[in-house]
């Protein structure tokens, strides 16, 4: 059982290992660089899987949620606060290291959020807005999330569009590096590119284990519960419209730190991150993964995001993941990893079974 | 009392369906709610456990009124419902179905073998997927299911929809098992006959009103019964 459990988590170390390791043999290690984002993306998928495959319900906002998590931790660390310098908040912020001063490019002296700081703070805002966007949705049945979240996502973009001091249509750029802990730095440098990619692969790995057991446990159950049988799940006393909220803000905020993370190793973040296009392609990576599996849907969402940020798919990229979605629906609706599994086994099984009986004829 | 319900009154939207029912079921018996597809029996079963909002009137359990509180709130009222068409988790197995009616109960372990020695043939199929057993089967663990709450009551909606014959007697007789267990039951029923056999009393509705109640020996010789189902033209018809 045990086994059985560690089984995917030792695998997808191996995994992730074996393609740096290819990567360095083939001498081309800055297919990281992409690899890395595609592994920030699969986390915002792996958020939805969470909230379309257990809880049922349907986001067509997450691209939002990135933005926002992007988008604060981009203000709040490029912008400069030193005019405030003599207010108290802003001697209290200093004291507690969340404002830091730092030199500017043109060496003057500016005073800035930490990273660290800024995470938190748009971990809240996160929190909050996804409150305030779930409470009334998710208290009606059927699809009035998904409507919700949609408008809320163009309005979110319209915004940033709109906004001088997010930077407009041209996004935010010289986001700071973000200096996690003990000399692990998230920044897009090519030198730390190899420690880049751990540090994703292991953020992404034990946000999987937290979700595995999130799954097994009293919580998962019940949010299965609920997506199978509302009226049962209520009458066996389950508040269904707490666990719908919970299950949504938890995954609001796995894409918000998503955004904070790539932000950082970008070094900057753009209002096309907030389109609805943004957030149907990751609705379609959750279903191609698999809506119940998110460690399938990881793995397909990382495989076809590299993909696409190497610029495969061109200009068709938009279109290959509205036919990644259409193909998953139509062929193979509970993701493409399952029949796969099945089809594997059953091709062994028959080869053993092949073999067993030229045996017996000899 | 254990139940009372007054002058209810609830609908879809603008469109009223219930108009001021009352009733009242007393701890230990079985009562039988009748009526023709369309009564407005579901939407009143709703109202009770907290599915629907009522627009007036109100519903009180053990004297404590509770109409207008969230479904998930009825099982602390003691009261679990059996929802029509049985509702069970198709994807878990017999045993997590079971377990999770338990979900509020600190003694569920316990509880599961009690289930399961009532109801031997869900036993069998303990780790069994629930979507593959049949009807009657699926009857018995939505029964089963909704027992390991503990509950004092339990509205059941239409038990015997969908079930062949001989499953509607069984379901019946496990339903009077359970009376006499202890639990009280409102029988929610388009099965008149069957119904009116295990009941003690029975109210009989008609386009979201109570037309007849009684006891239930009474009611099955009444020949305005089977005129609540045929509609108000069957004596000039039949008669």
């Amino acid at each position: 059982m045990l086994l059985k459990r560690l089984f995917p988590v030792i695998g997808f170390a191996a995994l992730a290992i074996a393609v740096q390791l290819g990567a360095g043999a083939l001498g081309k290690e800055f297919y990281l660089t992409q690899l890395t984002m595609a592994i920030y993306y699969a986390i915002v998928v792996m958020g939805l899987c969470l909230l379309m495959g257990f809880a049922g319900q349907v986001s067509l906002g997450h691209g939002a949620f990135f933005a926002i998590g992007g988008y604060t931790s981009a203000v709040l660390t490029t912008s400069d606060f030193s005019r405030f310098q003599d207010s108290l908040w802003a001697a209290a912020l200093k004291r507690i290291h969340v404002l830091i001063p730092k030199a500017d490019l043109y060496g003057g002296q500016v005073l800035t959020t930490t990273p660290w700081a800024a995470f938190v703070a748009a971990m809240l805002l996160t929190f909050l807005i996804a409150c305030l966007i779930g409470y009334p949705a998710l208290r009606l049945k059927g699809h009035y999330l998904a409507m919700a979240t949609l408008g809320f996502c163009l309005i979110v973009n319209k915004i940033v569009l709109g906004t001088a001091w997010l930077g407009a249509a041209d996004g935010i750029s010289g986001v700071p590096e973000w200096n996690l802990a003990g000399g692990l730095v998230i920044s897009g440098r090519s030198a730390v590119r190899v420690q880049n990619y751990y540090a994703a692969c292991a953020l992404a790995l034990f946000l999987l284990i937290l979700l595995a057991n999130l799954v097994h446990s009293r919580v998962g159950r019940a949010l299965q519960a609920i997506h199978d049988r509302e009226t049962a799940a209520g009458a066996i006393g389950i508040n269904t419209a707490r666990y719908k909220l919970n299950a949504f803000v938890l995954s609001a905020l796995l894409a918000a730190a998503a955004g904070v993370f790539l932000t950082h190793y970008t070094a900057g973040i753009g209002p096309s991150e907030a389109s609805a296009l943004k957030s149907v392609r990751y609705v379609a990576l959750a279903a191609a993964g698999g809506m119940s599996n998110p460690w399938g849907a990881a793995l397909v969402s990382t495989a076809i995001n590299f993909l696409s940020l190497r610029g495969w798919f061109g200009t068709y990229d938009n279109a290959v993941f509205g036919a990644v979605l259409i193909l998953i629906i139509s062929i193979a609706p509970q993701g493409p990893l399952k029949p796969l599994g099945l089809w594997i086994r059953r091709l062994l099984s028959g080869a053993r079974s092949a073999a067993g009986g030229e045996h017996a004829a000899s | 009392m254990l139940l009372q319900v007054k002058n209810l009154r609830c609908g879809y939207g603008s469109l009223e369906v219930v108009h001021g029912v009352s009733l009242h079921v007393c701890a230990g018996e079985i009562v039988g709610l009748l009526g023709a597809n369309g009564a407005g029996k579901s939407s009143l079963m709703k109202s009770i456990i907290g599915l629907m909002a009522p627009w007036h009137g109100g519903v009180w359990m053990n004297g404590r009124r509770v109409a207008g509180q969230p479904a998930w709130r009825s099982i602390s009222n003691s009261m679990v419902l059996v929802p029509e068409g049985r509702q069970i988790f198709s994807d878990m197995t017999v045993r997590e179905n079971l377990l999770m009616g338990g979900y509020h109960n600190p003694d569920r372990g316990m509880d599961l073998d009690m289930v399961l020695d009532r109801f031997p043939r869900l036993r069998e199929r303990i780790a069994q997927v629930a979507g593959t057993l049949s009807g009657g089967e699926q009857q018995m663990l939505a029964l089963g299911r909704a027992l390991m709450a503990r509950p004092k009551m339990l509205l059941l909606d239409e038990p015997s929809m969908g079930l062949a014959p001989l499953m509607v007697e069984m379901v019946f007789a496990e339903i009077r098992a359970m009376r006499d267990l202890g639990v009280t039951i409102l029988l929610v029923e388009q099965n008149a006959t069957a119904t009116l056999q295990i009941a003690d009393r029975a109210y009989v509705m008609e386009s979201g009103e109570i037309i007849l109640e009684g006891e239930a020996a009474e009611l099955l010789h009444n020949p305005e019964v089977k005129r609540a189902y045929l509609g108000k033209g069957y004596k000039e018809v039949w008669e």
